[in-house]
């Protein structure tokens, strides 16, 4: 590899004699401290966030991720959306199409979110951005504002243009009636999956491994049922394996996209309580990310 | 000025940083040296406020580093030459830095071209040779313009262009007032660069003293001799007055403080052969080795070659290399 050559004005100003150890010594004269030209206002959350946003948008990864679930979704989605009739519209809502990619989307989601934080620490980057900005919260803070501003926007996107395509294709009189409000449910449903990807950054920041992450909320998304189903065998156990079988990250987007099973559907908890639950779990991780993170050597 | 005052830092059972107390004062380049392990990246770690000191304060003009609102700007340090995401460009890898810092984006392209990086500023850094990533580690040190510079071990992997560019650079930045702290454990290269020495073996100060007084206490000058006729040179030697000390070693006499002209004219009139007059100097290196011999960390044990990474010439070294903290222990009890 041909290196460059160096350039510039300092490698120049060297002292005369810089060949002879100890030239330089006693007789130098010792300037005052230097002080630089350049101006010096303070840094705020909004160029922490400037920052996070360079960051995030300079690497392949965020391309990689995000493409793969706007293609898996909207793919999927349109499929779904042509394959299926009028009539199948009945108890479902328009945007129920972009769940299936979804399902499997929101594990782009929670890569993009664990590689946010876990990136800087494989690579030593994390020495460099805490050493150019100590308030380590800041940084944080700004990573969990920038990653969550993208995912739903681009989550939200997605899941609307199948939602769109389902209601120019089969919005006639046989998909029975729509109310304008069913959107919500798609909307807390992108919520729920951008709650995911925070999850997985707070993971990310406990963790501060990418693989080591990406597994635990692989755990989290894909156990549950099979957790649930396994403890339902036993008696004893049964009641809290229904629990985990009601109140997962499968169910509850079925549950926010209008998957129930309509025959059982009496006890199922509603949207609102996966809501709840999904912010618990994911607040107390990100408190936990700040707790460590700002005392944490690294 | 950066003050240290009984900075200690303990992994578990093993301290790997032990009360230090220095300054790094102003306009001088401030040589850090120790073996390897002895502490020196630990050390600047917590200057930097990357990792917590388990007692002991740091403090960079009076202030702890994170009361400093723009720290970029305060102090530019260069840790480790990866510490940048490869999959962004140099370019990109600069502007983050420099936006949360709130320092102008054209100051990017300014560093880069001081670095010799523009040609490559668009390239993803993960294919940089190692010398290259040095720079822009460099690079990004020197992004906010700082009064204080800190860098840690700069000349590793570098080629002789390289390693010349970077001293040049540092002797131009402390000539302009700055403050340069860097790291070595090449006593070689840090008596071309600094004008103040640091030293420390396992995490404990040993030596804080300026170079001019650590060439003038160390490097030591003296004339070896080697005759067939060693006895009567002896004689001849001690009745001109001069002393000798005889190396069973290497069989020959050293002779300090007095000249090798001196010498052969006095062998040439009492007609004595010599096989050797030669003039010696004690390397630095040889002195640092010797200052810090018994805090060295990880000895080479290879059969044969006692203290592998000791030069010929140094009969300081032991033949047995002892346990690594034996000596260190030993001072501990000595000195209480």
């Amino acid at each position: 590899m041909t290196g460059p050559t160096p350039s510039g004005p300092v490698p120049a100003a060297a002292t005369p004699g810089a060949t002879t150890p100890g030239g330089a010594t006693g007789t130098a004269v010792r300037p005052a401290g230097y002080s630089s030209p350049l101006p010096t206002p303070r840094p705020h959350l909004g160029h922490a966030l400037a920052s996070e946003w360079t960051k995030l948008v300079s690497v392949r990864s965020t391309l990689w991720t995000l493409g793969s679930l706007v293609v898996v979704v909207v793919g999927i989605g349109l499929l779904f959306v042509a394959q299926s009739s009028d009539r199948d519209y009945i108890g479902l809502t328009f945007a129920t199409p972009a769940l299936f990619g979804l399902l499997v989307g929101q594990i782009a989601v929670m890569v993009l979110g664990v590689l946010t934080i876990t990136s800087e620490h494989a690579t030593g980057l994390v020495r460099t951005t805490f050493t150019a900005a100590p308030e380590r919260h800041r940084v944080l803070t700004a990573k969990y504002l920038v990653f969550s501003a993208t995912a739903f926007t681009v989550v939200s996107a997605a899941v609307f243009v199948v939602g769109l395509a389902g209601q120019i294709v089969h919005g006639g009189s046989a998909a029975g009636a729509h109310p304008a409000n069913e959107w919500s449910g798609a909307l807390l449903g992108s919520l729920y999956v951008t709650l995911l990807g925070i999850l997985a950054l707070a993971v990310g920041a406990l963790i501060r491994h990418s693989a080591g992450a990406i597994a635990v909320m692989l755990g989290f998304v894909t156990l549950p049922p099979v957790i649930g189903a396994m403890l339902n065998i036993w008696e004893a156990a049964a009641p809290t394996g229904q629990v985990i079988l009601e109140h997962n990250a499968p169910v509850a987007l079925m549950t926010l996209f209008g998957m129930q099973e309509s025959d059982v559907s009496l006890d199922m908890p509603g949207p609102g309580i996966h809501m709840l639950v999904i912010l618990v779990v994911t607040g107390a991780a990100v408190i936990a990310s700040y707790l460590t993170v700002g005392r944490r050597d690294v | 000025m950066i003050e240290l005052e009984g900075l200690t830092k303990r992994f578990g059972a093993k301290t790997a940083v032990d009360h230090l107390s220095f300054q790094v004062r102003p306009g001088v380049v401030t040589g850090f040296l120790g073996p390897n392990g002895a502490g020196k990246s630990t050390t600047m770690r917590m200057m930097l406020d990357l990792d917590n000191p388990t007692s002991g304060t740091v403090r960079i003009d009076g202030k702890h580093y994170r009361e400093l609102p723009e720290p970029l700007k305060y102090i530019g340090a260069l840790l480790d030459a990866k510490s940048m995401h490869g999959g962004r460009t140099a370019y990109n890898n600069l502007l983050c830095l420099a936006q949360s810092n709130r320092i102008p984006e054209r100051r990017v392209a300014e560093v880069l071209d001081l670095v010799g990086l523009t040609a490559v500023a668009k390239k993803k850094s993960k294919g940089f040779s190692l010398g290259m990533g040095q720079r822009l580690g460099i690079a990004s040190a020197l992004l906010g313009d700082p009064e204080i510079l800190m860098f840690d071990e700069p000349v590793n992997g570098l080629d002789p262009e390289g390693i010349l560019w970077i001293r040049n650079l540092m002797k131009g930045l402390a000539s302009e007032g700055r403050t340069i702290f860097v790291s070595s454990h090449l006593m070689s290269e840090m008596a071309l660069t600094a004008q103040h020495l640091v030293v420390i073996g396992q995490g404990r100060l040993l030596a804080d003293l300026s170079m001019a007084d650590f060439i003038q206490q160390n490097s030591r000058s003296y004339v070896r001799l080697r005759s067939p006729q060693q006895e009567r040179l002896k004689d001849v030697l001690h009745e001109a007055g001069i002393s000798a000390v005889s190396v069973p070693a290497t069989g020959a006499l050293e002779i300090d403080g007095v000249e090798s002209e001196r010498l052969g004219e006095l062998a040439a009139q009492h007609q004595i052969v010599l096989h050797e007059l030669s003039p010696q100097r004690a390397s630095l290196e040889e002195a640092f080795m010797r200052m810090t011999a018994d805090s060295v960390e990880y000895h080479a044990h290879a059969p044969g070659a006692p203290g592998a990474v000791g030069s010929a010439d140094n009969p300081a070294r032991p033949a047995d290399v002892p346990a690594w903290g034996a000596g260190f222990e030993a001072k501990r009890k000595g000195g209480e």
